[in-house]
């Protein structure tokens, strides 16, 4: 037999009960629909803070304030961690020949106010070199000035400056947060939220003033910018080794590099992606049940022709492929117009809105295709088996189904 | 052609054996117009499901053109209803979605044989039953005379050696069941070995040889 023939009949077969095929066909759809969406908001996800990561510099450090102690007896000397200061920031910078850059952050919240408007802001007190690190932009004026550490200046977010002064032009104006009155310099482009932090609502001023501003001593968190992303781990040995030997000896901070949160963060939203398709693809297993109990209502209402099949001479394995060639076919019209609403749901999602992140990988697409006619082809051998041993003369004997 | 011996076929019905054929013996020569008649449970439905390779015997020996169907594999046994059995039934059997022309065709397609050729060989028997102008029709546009006509064509649309009819007129009014008796009548002057199944005297007696079965046993064969 021919294969385009033996399609053609499993094709006509499905015509016989066209609001059963339907109804099936539409399960296999929502199936396939809902893994392709799911995997596409997953990928997208990973895209999105493996994007974020990679745009804040793959040979970035970070030096963060104590360190996490897994085990260990009850220390006998004080070892409350020493503050971060910014002589270790600089110390990072003069001592460590593969850092380019450093950047000291300070950060807390404060009530900033311009005229008669004012609101709860996040305040980052940095260098000159945050720009570069974290690939930010102007949108006017000028970033917080290389010398004077101290400068009572300060640099709007795009949405901070956007609240402050909604009618006029920010640059030269003064903003006021707590008791101390900050002249604007210049103004960021929007940027969005980068890593937890919305950098739109967010003002930049001197570091040392920052310090000033919180009474204290202490720094967030320093960022460090090595020249290549090669031997980052030696780079890394070496900051260690600085920052002991200036905290007495002691090792209380934690260097994270970029590469470690990017894999970890990778690895897990790869996991969630896999979790999020397997979630959908039971939907899948539903819609397979689904086809089995039309292919089976198919068998027994078409016994008469399985007989005639037989007394014509048709082979046990003809009729079993016959019923497993038609599960194949309306499992995958299914899948066809599954990734269709799939891709077209995926697609408007992403016009209404356009900051989620969506993502169908291409390989999700021949996979969602192949899945869904493995689904038919499995769910099919059980009503292509039956069809396959049922007597000719008793199925030929039933009058009518 | 057709050389039964001793043919025996029992069922289990209700968890009892019922003998359906005993020690049936029988020969049958190619272009053969043979009717089987018998009254409902003499087992002459039996009979035509095990001489078309339906069923099998549970003993005695079946040769088909010399060969022992008890040796032949379910795949063997198809092939042979393929390309030398047709079958005729009470109820037609057509495919109800398929057309006329579609109905014809069915054998050929599960024969693997090419379209062009199918469409050929479809024409030409449509014409020999003389539906060559219903070729589009669906069954149920068809008239019962005219769907056994089609079912006609189904079955020697392969070239057969033996056409198997079983109760073909039973469904029909007299004037149509005519028609199809004649039809393969004219067909088994042209060589095809016709085998009847019947309860009707009127069409059973109209066949040169006549075999009458009771309880499962040959109790007559005669050829006027």
């Amino acid at each position: 037999m021919r294969g385009v023939d033996l399609i053609g009949f499993a094709a006509g077969g499905l015509r016989g009960h066209r609001l059963r095929t339907i109804l099936s066909l539409l399960g296999v759809s929502i199936g396939v629909a809902s893994v392709l969406l799911l995997t596409s908001l997953g990928e997208g996800a990973r895209l999105y803070v493996t994007g974020e990561f990679a745009s804040l510099g793959a040979n970035l450090l970070i030096v963060i304030p104590g360190k996490t102690e897994t085990a260990g007896l009850a220390p006998l000397v004080n070892t409350a961690p020493h503050d971060l200061t910014l002589e270790d920031a600089d110390a990072l910078l003069q001592r460590v020949p593969a850092i380019e850059r450093v950047a000291p952050i300070v950060v807390g919240t404060a009530r900033a106010s311009a005229g008669d408007r004012s609101r709860e802001i996040t305040l980052l007190g940095t260098t000159h070199d945050v720009l570069e690190i974290r690939h930010l932009r102007m949108a006017s004026g000028r970033f917080l000035p290389r010398e004077q550490p101290r400068a009572a200046v300060c640099v709007l977010g795009a949405g901070a400056a956007r609240e402050l002064f909604p009618q006029e032009n920010p640059l030269g104006r003064w903003v006021r947060i707590g008791d101390w009155r900050f002249r604007v310099i210049g103004i960021m482009a929007p940027r969005g939220t980068s890593i937890g932090m919305d950098m739109d609502q967010v003002i930049e001023i001197p570091v040392e003033t920052a310090l000033r501003v919180f009474n204290r001593s202490g720094l967030f968190r320093i960022l460090a910018e090595a020249g290549s992303h090669r031997d980052l781990n030696r780079t890394q040995e070496e900051m260690r080794r600085i920052l002991r030997e200036r905290h007495a000896g002691q090792e209380d901070v934690t260097i994270i590099t970029q590469d470690a949160v990017l894999s970890s963060f990778n690895l897990i939203l790869r996991a969630l992606t896999a979790a999020l398709a397997g979630i959908a693809a039971i939907s899948l297993g539903v819609a397979g049940l689904g086809i089995m109990n039309v292919m089976l209502v198919s068998v027994s209402e078409r016994a008469r022709e399985i007989g005639l099949l037989k007394a014509i001479g048709t082979t046990h394995a003809q009729v079993i492929s016959v019923f497993l060639v038609e599960a194949a076919v309306l499992s995958t019209a299914g899948g066809v117009v599954g990734l269709i609403v799939g891709l077209a749901a995926g697609h408007g999602l992403q016009r209404l809105y356009p900051d989620f992140p969506i993502h169908c990988p291409p390989w999700v697409i021949g996979a969602a295709l192949a899945v869904a006619t493995s689904v038919g082809l499995l769910f099919g051998i059980l009503p292509a088996r039956r069809a396959a041993q049922l007597n000719p003369i008793e199925a030929l004997m039933r009058r009518k189904a | 052609m057709i050389r039964l011996d001793a043919i025996e076929r029992t069922y289990v019905v209700g968890g009892s054996p019922v003998r359906a054929l005993k020690e049936t013996t029988l020969e049958i020569q190619p272009g053969e117009y043979v009717s089987i008649m018998g009254p409902s449970g003499s087992g002459k439905s039996t009979l035509l499901h095990i001489l078309g390779c339906l069923d099998r015997p549970n003993g005695g020996s079946y040769r088909f053109a010399g060969q022992e169907t008890a040796r032949f594999s379910d795949d063997e046994l198809s092939s042979l209803r393929r390309h030398r059995i047709g079958f005729v039934f009470q109820f037609f059997h057509l495919v109800p979605r398929l057309t006329a022309a579609a109905n014809v065709e069915l054998p050929m397609v599960f024969a693997g044989i090419p379209p062009d050729q199918r469409r050929q060989r479809v024409e030409q028997v449509l014409e020999v039953v003389g539906l060559g102008h219903r070729a589009g029709h669906r069954p149920d546009q068809l008239s019962g005379g005219e769907q056994q006509r089609v079912a006609i064509a189904r079955a020697v649309v392969m070239e057969p050696a033996v056409l198997l009819a079983d109760e073909p007129t039973g469904n029909l009014d007299s004037g149509s069941g005519r028609e199809i008796v004649e039809l393969m009548e004219r067909m088994n002057r042209q060589g095809l070995t016709l085998i009847v199944v019947t309860h009707d005297p009127k069409i059973g007696d109209r066949a040169r040889r006549r075999i009458r079965l009771a309880d499962g046993r040959v109790i007559s064969d005669d050829s006027p």
